[in-house]
């Protein structure tokens, strides 16, 4: 580097490094960033989930009975919420998988396409998801 | 790095150092993607929306056994994602061995419990 270059004074910058988790709220993330920690959340909610996911599934399957019980049970209002829960969770992990699925063949690394497709992941997932929830409660 | 992460001091990072695992992941992602588009096709095509129509698509061996093994690759790819964040985000050696243990209980628990639904009807 040039001694011209190294002369010019450094633009004092805020600096965030292993932030802390009270430090977040100042933090301003970028859309990959928020994607990318959805991603996480989204995962943990399916996984948390998973025996609320397997008794739908007995009860749908079992018997005719269980079937007919099956469909009252998901007409309870908490209960259609949690699903709701689930669906964007299913939603918001698989887009943003495909996305990671897509980028593992180096695909849209630099910064411009990883902002664009994240933002991608953002619209198509709620998209969805709003679609589902006015299926859900009975819009149409 | 000195070499001084050998003995007591070995660092405890829980199983294995990531590549088949990070492999398994996407692996079994990709399981997942296809099974959805499965399901997505037979409710797209099929007009019987009563407990035969359904009961009836989980009565061939082919879809039992497609459910069976997305699933199996459902908790796989879930143990790789909660082992990551268990490594994240606690610090403490035995609790987070606890809890990578109670994961692992919890998922194969899960396993089981699928079999036995996917092969009740």
């Amino acid at each position: 580097m040039s001694e011209a270059v190294r002369e010019v004074p450094k633009k004092e910058r805020p600096e965030f490094r292993n932030i802390h988790v009270t430090e977040l709220s100042n933090y301003r993330m970028p859309l990959a960033s928020i994607v990318s920690i959805l991603h996480r959340i989204s995962g943990f909610v399916i996984f948390a989930l998973l025996p609320f996911v397997l008794y739908l599934l007995q009860e749908s399957l079992r018997s005719e009975i269980s079937f007919a019980h099956y469909q009252g049970f998901v007409t309870y209002p908490l209960v259609k919420l949690i699903i709701l829960g689930l669906v964007w969770a299913y939603m918001q992990h698989f887009c943003a998988g495909v996305r990671h699925l897509i980028m593992d063949t180096h695909v849209g690394l630099d910064k411009d396409s990883a902002r664009r497709s994240s933002a991608a992941v953002l619209a198509v997932s709620l998209t969805l998801t709003a679609l589902v929830a006015l299926k859900l409660f009975g819009v149409f | 790095m000195a070499n001084n992460n050998v003995g007591p001091k070995r660092l405890v990072v829980g199983a294995g150092y990531g590549m088949r695992d990070w492999l398994a992941q996407r692996v079994t992602a990709v399981m997942m993607v296809l099974y959805t588009a499965i399901l997505l096709i037979a409710f797209v095509s099929g007009q019987n929306f009563t407990y035969e129509g359904w009961a009836g698509l989980f009565a061939q061996q082919w879809f039992k056994l497609i459910t069976a093994v997305t699933l199996f690759g459902l908790f796989y790819h879930a143990w790789v994602g909660m082992r990551d964040i268990w490594m994240d985000y606690v610090k403490a050696v035995g609790l987070r061995l606890t809890l990578q243990m109670a994961t692992i209980l919890w998922l194969i628990a899960c396993a089981v419990w699928s079999v036995q639904i996917i092969w009740s009807v």
